[in-house]
This record gives structure tokens, sequence and C-alpha cells, in this order.
């Protein structure tokens, strides 16, 4: 009995560290999103830098003398770093896009993940960096009968004593309590008086800070490597989505709670954690939609017309004569063009369709999904598996492909329509990671990160130019379909909620259901492109669910043009033909592709459609 | 016959009572204002009419058929539009799609997916504008419109259904006053003409004493007066409170010049 007993107390306990680095990096992000209302991505790289820089000091210092002073000496230095790298920032870019969007934020923040990740791999390679352990806290503690290790003890007091001195900063400085201020009323600060430029950039020092903090004191639990990032950046989503966005408090909640889920679901379902965590989310969102903390946000009656697809008009003759042109000159690429040219054209119209499923949502419904690729990636598992375990042919693994996207699609979005704003797109990318996780940790039926290879289409249609008339057939009827769905009274009931919900409600349309239903057909058509992408590719695996295709798809109908219908086709090609050209011919494309996303954001946020729209506006002399 | 019957309706936000015991009746064809100052309770009262919010106790009975905590959506198919205190339209469509929208959402075929919503109850949603004589820009965009155009097409929006209540949060907010005081004359005409019951919150005391049939006063959320506008008006408990000698004397003016 004293065993088990003693154990689960140590099971807790490290649970409570866990909890701590938590806590430690969200409060960062939760401060930083309670006064900017920017979501930052970057968050997770700030971390990573802290523990990149803190291997690079703290062994040198403690070359100096192997002290405890030294070594965390060493750990605040690396977090002072970053917090100076969070004002750059701030300095560089947040600055110019606190009035865009949420969505084309999140975006630009992603750009500076990726550029992050090139940028580290750049200076420090690509091999993981063991960090050196604290002296002074090198040895175990015994507790009842079980060895704890000291450090891990130190780290349990770490939390709250952040959470002490924020709370002291925050109720007892000028700074601090225009901090709350501006978390509460950020307009009403700036109508005060108050120099809000310095506000911001000190807020963006003290959100890096912590996240450099937390990554620095990581160094002798875990290995500096360049996957840091996106694995701590969904924890901190969720742990400050959980508390509530912007809430200090509720992020130590939320850290505590997910702490412990961690220490105890591990001894229950150990390959599934993370999907215990996400649950939770979810489970919490539905109770409490503003997290457990946090406050509803001042919706107060939209007046600002909507970021999207307005109205919609037919194509003009010019227009169909453009479309006819692009179909022919997709069909003739088989005829033309070499092997790999018909696979890159394959591959476009596939992701054609998954981009303008995304648009269906995010322009024509103003549901912002950060996790489309994964009704994409459940459809490409969905056909992958049934010819390759079940040894069914092409042509009914291609059928289910949309059934399975559709499915799943409407499983998650049961939860996400409940939500609004960036709860939703967490949300959304919560549900996402789940995916991603399953096909990551199922191994024996998933094949874990290996994938599947073998999924090969039917003899008729295995050659390369065979299977491109299948995609264009396919793609082409999934875009017109989805396209006519958009004119039809359907998709106008989207954008009336989109618009005004309060009104659409008012005039008896069940919002919530509608939305459902929208994110259902969606994911069914994002589900058909992944069956359609795992044939073309003869292999699946779980990057097709993971985050960075879903900012891939993003940045497609961010480039084409989210208010226009079928700018994301255009934004498919653009992107894809680019990353194809450019890729091969350097190491630094993420780089690469990370500042072009922020060019795009900062200097073209209308995308390809919009600027032909505006050409369209001045030549037919129109009103804009 | 009695249209809207409000029984003992109950709210309280955390210990602050929104609203206590407000009880109140509505017949087709009255227009029932419902005054107070700010934070007396009115949105709350109105929202617990219009399912917005759910009431801790009492009852809505609309028509006989009890209502109380149906979603908006489902007061809405009972018979019952509504305009809001902020214009709530909607903003990517034009004026005229605006109200083939209702339209769509009142014939019940949001689902539909394969009709083309643009050509749908084209010359329905024509004739609710020239109602409220805002035929002529039916092809702007809503976001092109002046406010007071905004708050036009809204009540058309809200009498798209065909209602037999219609309800009101400070309809004339926000509108300059000559416009302020066209509207409540159309809103009241339409409602005399089509037997619809019109229940309104408002702070401006023209339209109030000039239109409505019957006064309820709010103070901490519960009702010290009710009445005519005669008998309101002379109700010193409401002078003191509310109106005041000035209020008093701007409702005689705008009753004078309502009614010749």
């Amino acid at each position: 009995m004293s065993v088990e007993f003693s154990f689960l107390l140590v099971q807790a306990l490290s649970g409570l560290a866990s909890a701590s680095s938590l806590f430690i990096i969200a409060s960062g992000l939760t401060l930083v999103f309670g006064v900017t209302r920017i979501v930052n991505f970057a968050h997770g790289s700030f971390y990573m830098l802290g523990a990149y820089v803190a291997v690079t000091i703290v062994p040198w210092l403690l070359q100096i003398e192997r002290s405890p002073t030294l070594f965390f000496a060493g750990v605040l230095i690396s977090a002072c770093v970053v917090g100076v790298l969070g004002v750059l920032m701030e300095i560089l870019l947040l600055r110019r896009i606190y009035k865009v969007p949420e969505l084309f934020q999140l975006l630009a923040t992603f750009g500076v993940v990726l550029m992050v990740q090139d940028a580290v791999l750049k200076i420090w390679g690509p091999l993981d960096i063991p960090g050196p352990r604290a002296p002074g806290l090198r040895h175990g503690v015994m507790i009842l009968d079980q060895r704890f290790p000291a450090y891990e003890l130190f780290l349990i007091a770490a939390g709250p004593v952040v959470l002490g001195l924020l709370w002291l900063l925050m109720h007892k400085t000028r700074f601090g309590i225009l901090l709350r201020a501006a978390t509460r009323d950020r307009d009403m600060v700036g109508a005060l008086g108050v120099n809000q430029a310095l506000l911001f950039t000190g807020t963006l020092f003290l959100g890096a800070f912590l996240a450099g903090l937390g990554g620095a004191l990581q160094i002798p639990r875990v290995s500096a490597s360049a996957q840091m990032d996106l694995s701590i950046i969904t924890e901190a989503f969720v742990v400050t989505v959980i508390g509530g966005m912007g809430s200090i408090g509720g992020a130590f909640l939320a850290a505590l709670l997910i702490g412990q889920l961690q220490a105890f679901g591990v001894l229950i379902f150990p390959k599934i954690t993370l999907v215990l965590v996400f649950l939770l989310m979810a489970l919490v969102l539905v109770v409490k939609p503003w997290g457990l903390l946090g406050r509803p946000e001042s919706a107060a009656g939209h007046t600002a017309l909507p970021e999207g697809i307005m109205q919609p008009r037919g194509f003009a003759v010019a227009e169909k004569l453009l479309l006819l042109l692009a179909v022919l000159a997709a069909a003739s690429v088989p005829i033309f063009g070499d092997t790999y040219t018909i696979k890159v054209a394959t591959e476009v119209l596939i992701f054609a369709l998954a981009a303008f499923s995304l648009n269906f949502l995010v322009g024509n419904g103003g549901i912002v999904s950060f996790g489309h690729a994964a009704y994409f990636g459940l459809g490409a598992y969905a056909s992958g598996l049934l010819v390759t375990k079940l040894g069914m042919p092409m042509e009914p693994a291609l059928i289910a492909a949309p059934l399975a996207g559709g499915f799943f699609a409407a499983l998650f979005g049961f939860f996400i329509v409940r939500l609004q704003g960036i709860y939703l797109a967490m949300l959304t990318l919560a549900f996402a990671q789940i995916a991603y996780a399953v096909c990551f940790q199922w191994v024996e039926v998933t094949g874990g990160d290996n994938g599947i290879v073998g999924v090969w289409p039917s003899a008729w249609a295995a050659s390369r130019s065979a299977y491109h008339y299948i995609v264009l057939v396919a793609a082409m009827a999934g875009i017109l379909a989805l396209r006519h769905v958009i004119y039809a009274p359907f998709g106008a009931s989207l954008r009336a909620a989109r618009d005004s919900a309060q009104r659409a409600e008012a005039i008896g349309i069940d919002v919530r259901t509608h939305r459902w239903l929208g994110f259902t057909i969606a994911g069914a058509a994002a589900g058909l492109a992944g069956g359609l992408y795992a044939f073309s590719k003869g292999s699946i695996d779980p990057t097709l669910l993971g985050i960075p295709l879903s900012v891939d798809f993003l940045a497609m109908i961010l480039l084409g043009g989210m208010q226009t219908v079928m700018g994301p086709v255009l934004g498919a090609a653009a992107f894809h033909s680019i990353k194809d050209v450019f890729m091969p011919l350097t190491d630094h494309w993420r780089f690469l592709l990370g500042a072009s996303i922020i060019a795009l954001v900062l200097i073209f946020p209308r995308g390809l459609g919009g600027a032909y729209a505006a050409l369209r506006a001045r030549f037919s002399g129109g009103a804009p | 016959m009695t249209l809207l019957v409000v029984e003992n309706l109950n709210k309280n936000f955390g210990g602050v009572v929104a609203a206590r015991n407000v009880s109140f009746s509505l017949a087709a064809g009255e227009i029932l204002a419902m005054i107070g100052p700010n934070g007396a309770g009115k949105s709350t009262s109105f929202n617990m009419v219009g399912g917005q919010l759910r009431p801790d106790s009492g009852r809505v009975l609309l028509a006989g058929q009890d209502i109380t905590g149906l979603p908006p959506r489902a007061v809405c198919r009972l018979g019952v539009g509504r305009s809001f205190q902020v214009a709530q339209t909607f903003l990517s469509m034009s004026v005229q799609e605006n109200l083939q929208m209702a339209l769509i959402a009142h014939a019940g075929r949001t689902r539909d997916m394969l009709a083309r919503s643009s050509a749908l109850y084209r010359d329905e949603a024509l004739a609710l504008l020239d109602q409220v004589g805002m035929a002529k820009v039916a092809d702007r965009p809503m976001g092109a419109l002046a406010y007071g155009d905004v708050k036009r097409v809204e009540l058309a929006i809200a009498l798209s259904g065909a209602p037999r209540l219609l309800l009101m949060d400070e309809p004339t907010a926000g509108m300059a006053p000559a416009e302020r005081a066209a509207l409540m004359r159309l809103v009241a005409g339409i409602a005399r003409r089509s037997a619809i019951g019109v229940l309104f919150t408002e702070h401006d005391m023209d339209a109030v004493f000039a239109h409505a049939d019957r006064i309820l006063v709010l103070v901490r959320g519960e009702i010290i007066a009710a009445g005519t506008p005669e008998d309101v008006r002379a109700n010193p408990e409401v002078q003191r409170v509310y109106l005041g000698t000035s209020g008093l004397r701007a409702a005689l003016r705008a009753r004078a010049a309502a009614h010749g």
C-alpha cells in the first residue's frame, strides 16, 4: 500500500514540475495575447531559442566556476537575450499588423516560426545539443522510498515564484497596472494618453523573456532541438485556451490540470496522453467557451466589413474563356509535359481543391480553421489504409476519402462551431494535433512516423497521365460543386451568419447547425483531395495532417485572395509552383517561405485575386 | 386579443437584480413603449422576450403559447421580428440581398444547395423595401448606406417574416432628429395597418410620447408605473425619478405635434 502511495506521490510531483515549466511559458503567451490580441505562434520559437542560447552560454559560464549562481545567471541572461529578440519582433513586425484580421496575424507570426527554424539550423546545426546539469541540484531526494530529482523539486517551486513575481509586477508597478488595463480595454488605455508603443514593446519583452526562461530552465532535462518550437507551442496554446486567453491565473490553473493529467494519464493510456490533453480542452471549451477564467471578447456589434467573400458575382464572358483556357492547359499537360511536370500539375489540382474547400470555410463562412490539413490527411489515410491493409482497389478507396474527411469534420466540428474567433481557431488546431498524434503514435496501424508506402492506383489509372485526368475531373467536380453551394442559399446563409450571427438568428437561421454542416462539407472536400494525393504520391505519412501543411493551405488562400471565390485556385497554383521551383534551389526554403508569408501579409494582404478584382474594377469603370 | 403576455419575469446577474417581477401584456396592433434610465433593465426584459436571454423565473406567452427560454430563431419562427440597438444587417450583401436572405430564411430554404440565392424572392424583397422607402437603393451595398437608412432596411428585414409582434430595441438610437420622427411614424403606420403589436424601448421621449399607446416605466429592474401616456406623464413618481420637468414639457410638445 505504501509503495503504491509513494509511487503516486512521485508521479504527482513530476506532474507539478511539468506544470510549472508549462506555466512559465504559457504565462508569456497569455500576457502578450491579453495586451496585443495577437496569438503569437513565434512564442514556441522564443522557447526554443531560450534553450539554444542557454546551452551555449551556460557551459561557457560553468567553465569559469561550477557554481549554481553562474548556472542561474546564465539562465537569466539567456532569457534576457530572448526578451530582446521579442522586442525586435514587436518593432519590426507586430507593430505593423495590430489592425489586420487575426488570421493574417497568426500567419505572419508563423512566418517568424519558419524563419527561426532555419536560422537555428544554420547557427547550431541539425544535431540535438544536450545541456549541462545544474550544479548543486544534480542529486536525487528520497521521498518515502522513491528517488526524485532535486532539479524537478526546484522547478515545482519556480512556477509559483514566477506567478508571485508576475502578480507583484501587475499590481505594484505602473507598467503592470497599465498591462492589466490594456488587457481589459486597450483603446481606453490609448485614449488616456499612455505611450502604447512602449507598452506593447515592454509586453513583448516580458512575454519573450518568459518563453526564453522556460526554455533555458529545460536544458538539464531535455536537449535543445529544432523540433522544440512546434511541440511546445501547441501545449502552450492549450494551456492558455483552457485557462482563458489573457488570464495569468487561468494559465496557472490550466497548467496544474494538464501537468497532472499527463502524469497520471501516461499510466493509463501511455500512448495517447496528448489526446487526453486535447480532449480536456474540448470539454472545458464546451462548458466554458472562454476558458476557465477568461472573459468574453467584447462583441460590440459588428460594424466593420467582414474579411472574406463579399457579393459573389457570376463569371463574365472573359472569365469563362479564362477558365476554359485553364482547364485546357491542365488537360494538355500530359500531352506536352514530362513526367515531372505532370506530377506537379496533378498536385496543383489537388491543392486547388483543398485550398478551395478551406476558403469555403474561411472566406465564405468566416470560420478560421488552422487545422484544415487534418481532414486532408484523414482522407489520405482512409484511402491508403483501405488499399494497403484491406487490399481494396482504388475506386472504392477514393470514395472513402471524402467520407472519412467529412465524418471527422462532423465529429470535430460539433465542438468547433460552438466557439468563435481565436478560440475556434485554437480548437481546430487542437483537433488537428489529436489526429496527427494518433497517426504518429498508432504505429501498428498507421506505420507511425514512416507512414505507409504502396498506395498505388488501379492498373488502368497507373500511368501519370491517366491519373492526372482522374484528378482533373475529380478536383474540378469538387471545386465547381463547392462554388455552386457558395452561390446557393446555403452559401449565402453562411455569409449571413459570418456578417452578423445575431441578425441571422433573428431571421430564423440556426447558425450553429449551418456552420456545422458547412464545416462537414469542407472537410469532405479536403478528404477527397487527400485521397487523390495519397494515390498520386503512392504513400501516406503524418506530415499530411501537420500544422505546416495547414499553414500552406492558408498561405494559398491568402496568396489567391480569400475575398474572391476562385482566388484560392490561383493561389494554390502559384504557391505550389513557386515552392516547387525554389525548394530544390536552396537549403533555406523555410526561411524564404516564412519571409514570403510575412511579406504577403504586410504588402499584399488582398492576394492575387484581390489585385485582379481591383484591376477589373478600374477597367470596367464601375464602383470598386 | 392579447398577443403577448409577460408574467413575473426575474433575472439576476451575479447578485445584481436586472428584472424583478416584470409583468405586462400587449394586444395586437398596440404600441407599447418601455422607458427608464440606463441600467433600469429595459434591454434585459426585452431580450427575455426575444429569446436572447433566459429568465431565472417567469413566463412569456405569445398568443397563448409558452415561448419562455426558446432560442431567438424559434421565437422568430413563431412570428416575432426584431431590430437591434446597433443595427444588425448583412454588410457583405446588397440591400436587396439582405431582404432576399431574410425571405429565404423565413421560407425555410437556407439549407438549399442547388438554387441560386440571388434569383430568389427578388420581387418580394423589393416590395418590402418599398414599404420602408428604400426601394431606390436596393442595389447598393449595405455597407455604403447612411445609418438612418440602415435602420430602415433593418425594419424591412424585421417585417419580412410577416410578424405578429415587432420588438425594437431603441429604434431611433444614433439617428438624426428628423429621421427619428419619420422612422417612428413609419413604424406606427405599418403596425396599425397590419395589426402588428410593437414593443419598443427608447430614450427619445418625443418618439415615446408621440406614438406609444401605453408606456411602462422601469427603474432598477421593476415596473414603477404603467399606463397611457397621460397617466405616465401625470405620475409624480415617474416625474421624480425619470422624466423631470423639462422632459415633461418636451413630451407635451411631442404629443401635440404628432396629434395636431
